[in-house]
């Protein structure tokens, strides 16, 4: 019997699981999703693994070392389509503060044998090294995004992900302002959408996992923070999380770092 | 300045001759009288460090002994020294999430076979109750009225919901520090297009109580469901000499007979420049205007490919998507979208309906996370354009 279902993969860089586990967490979706879509390689999952090339790799973490570099490039090589999925991927990840730091220092100080340490001077996102189809952002991802993007790519249609701000979920789902109503520091006016405005809706101002939204005004927010009282080392600090190496955060944090 | 009109509705059928005075005591029977005749009934109440509007079970859960301090980008709740019910302005919200919702599903689409089956979503009935409706308001809902009901293209979700709305409309004695009602001609007080509409008379002691006007038929029938005692003239005086106290505390003005002239001529002005540099286009301002009236439609397919569905969702001039054709965003700089925005709002809307697109609420004034002040930038063009002339 012919299989015409596409086959996927899913591949893991420097990163925690979260966002691969995001896809394992589509429980009520998964029978219809291995149904529509052959899992070929997805060693979090199973073991057994179909060899390639394949329809379409989701790509996890972020490149930290010169094997992951050559590794990337294989999978490229061997996919039809590339989606990387999470900050890690699309972004450095946490593991991006390194570039702001002296990576040499670090391996004297936190590891017995530094000599067994082999790792590049920074964590660099997916695209800085091959060519990607699709970002999808997050930390982790949101499922129900993951799912759209996955039913998109199986149909031949353009996913439904918008790159707006998180204030326009904020707004639609009825949250009242936490920076305008209790002057927090909300990460929220240059952010992309995609979570559903989570944290304001628990009294949080946003974290900002998902990362820039399409036309961040970093230094226009911060002047809005600082006449709430917000000081230097709290921009910094906002600023370099999950998306620190995103190019728009990058720049604000540098501009006020120390 | 003040409004010194009597408070007769153009739009009610019946002449409102009467008022009649409702205890604060007994504000609970109107509730419940709404209640009763089916109505679900939606109002103020205090939630996530704010006033915003929901679902109210009984009069209990209205912001008794609250108010607010409003500034640009900012909003504080804070406890007043006596028991008003009404003593805050506009809210986190507007009534446009009950009319106009954020978000609906327009229909959804079934594989059956070859073929395929297509199921309309029924806008939802809805008997709705609006209570506490400020006099900007009620202009707001009347300017989506236009647009979304009375334009060549009716929207059914709209009409659906708005068809049976009651509104029970409260005259404001306080205003906010971002309020403009009386530049924009539409407040302090209630004019046109309510059921009823209280004015809050000593909140402070044992006298606590609501002047209501009638403003329909059916206004007036859950008014004598009430058995109210009529009004004395000194009651109706009380509630005119509030408004003229209202009238005269407005947080802000505009004037918009110059702000649409002004906009279309400062088109290429480099003010916009000095704005795009404040402003995050993060939306905000669009989302809580109770007339902006956008919206975008996505179509999505689930993973099996049976099920198709649209949905409607709140849009705005300040996304990317929202001029994007061909390829490209046309608005593409903060700039050009925010000269859109207020443009629309201030001066394009006449071309369009007949009026300006904003009814002076204020609230894109506070709830812009960064505090940009429609009128002060109108003031700034005008400062401008007097010291250029061109
Ligand atoms: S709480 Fe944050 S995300 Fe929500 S509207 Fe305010 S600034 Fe935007
Ligand atoms: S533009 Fe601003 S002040 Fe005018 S109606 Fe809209 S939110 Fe209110
Ligand atoms: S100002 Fe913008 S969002 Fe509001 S009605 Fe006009 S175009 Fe639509
Ligand atoms: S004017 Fe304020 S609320 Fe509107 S898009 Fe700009 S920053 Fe956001």
């Amino acid at each position: 019997m012919s299989d015409n279902r596409k086959t996927l993969a899913v591949w893991k860089f420097a990163s925690c699981d979260g966002c691969q586990l995001s896809l394992l967490d589509c429980e009520d979706e998964f029978l219809t999703l291995a149904d529509t879509i052959r899992i070929a390689n997805f060693t979090e999952a199973s073991s057994a693994v179909i060899a390639g090339p394949y329809d379409l790799s989701l790509v996890e973490g972020s490149i930290t070392t010169t094997h992951d570099a050559e590794r990337i490039r294989e999978i490229r090589a061997q996919s039809r389509s590339l989606i990387t999925i999470g900050a890690c991927a699309t972004a450095g990840g946490i593991q991006a503060l390194r570039n702001f730091a002296d990576v040499e220092e670090f391996r004297r100080v936190v590891y017995a044998r530094p000599d067994y340490i082999e790792t590049l001077a920074t964590s660099t996102p997916i695209a800085q090294h091959v060519k990607v189809d699709f970002e999808l952002r997050g930390c982790p991802i949101d499922k129900r995004q993951l799912l759209e993007v996955l039913s998109a790519f199986v149909h031949r249609r353009r996913p439904v992900v918008r790159a707006d701000s998180v204030c326009t979920e904020c707004k639609r789902r009825g949250t009242a302002c936490v920076m305008v109503a209790q002057a927090q520091p909300c990460m929220g006016p240059v952010t992309h959408s995609g979570c559903g405005a989570i944290c304001p809706a628990y009294g949080r101002a946003c974290y900002g996992c998902f990362g820039p939204m399409e036309s961040p005004n970093a230094e226009a927010l911060i002047a809005g923070w600082q006449r709430h009282g917000t000081g230097e080392p709290d921009v910094v600090r906002a600023f370099r999380t999950f998306n620190a190496g995103a190019a728009a955060f990058r720049n604000a944090s540098e501009k006020h770092g120390a | 300045m003040a409004d010194a009109s009597p408070p007769t509705s153009p739009d009610a059928a019946t002449e409102i001759a009467a008022a009649f005075v409702l205890p604060a005591a007994r504000l609970a029977d109107l509730v419940t009288a709404l209640r009763m005749e089916g109505y679900a009934v939606h109002g103020p109440m205090v939630r996530d460090a704010a006033i915003v509007l929901g679902p109210l079970a009984d009069a209990v859960a209205l912001p008794h002994g609250w108010t607010t301090r409003q500034s640009p980008g900012g909003y504080r709740l804070e406890r007043r020294t006596d028991a008003a019910v009404f003593g805050f302005t506009h809210g986190a919200d507007s009534w446009k999430k009950l009319l106009h919702p954020p978000r609906v599903r327009l229909w959804s689409a079934e594989r059956q076979g070859a073929d395929f089956v297509v199921h309309e979503d029924a806008p939802a009935p809805a008997k709705l109750a609006l209570f506490g409706v400020r006099g900007c308001d009620l202009r707001a809902i009347a300017a989506q009225d236009k647009v979304l009901l009375h334009g060549p293209y009716p929207d059914a979700e709209y009409a659906a919901r708005r068809a049976e709305a009651f509104i029970v409309a409260a005259d404001c004695a306080e205003p906010s520090g971002t309020c403009f009602c009386v530049s924009m001609g539409t407040g302090p007080s209630a004019r046109a297009g309510f059921d009823l509409a209280l004015a809050e008379l000593d909140p402070h002691g044992d006298a606590h109580r609501f002047l209501v006007r009638i403003g329909s038929p059916r206004g007036g029938a859950v008014a004598a469901q009430l058995d109210l005692a009529p009004a004395a003239g000194a009651d109706i005086a009380a509630a005119a000499a509030l408004a003229d106290i209202a009238a005269a505390n407005m947080g802000r003005a505009m004037d918009k007979d110059a702000a649409r002239a002004l906009l279309p001529a400062q088109r290429e002005s480099a003010h916009w420049q000095d704005v795009a540099q404040r402003c995050l286009t993060c939306a905000n301002c669009t989302m809580v205007c109770p007339t902006c009236f956008c919206t975008t439609v996505e179509d999505t397919s689930d993973l099996s490919g049976d099920i198709a569905e649209r949905w409607r969702q709140w849009d705005s001039c300040f996304t990317f998507e929202f001029s994007h054709v061909v390829g490209a965003t046309v608005r593409e700089s903060a700039s050009a979208r925010y000269r859109h925005w207020i443009t629309h709002k201030l001066s394009a809307w006449y071309e369009q309906f007949g009026e300006s697109g904003c009814v002076g609420c204020g609230r894109c004034i506070t709830w812009c996370p960064v505090g940009i002040d429609i009128t002060a930038e109108v003031a700034a063009l005008q400062d401008l354009s007097q010291r250029d002339p061109r």
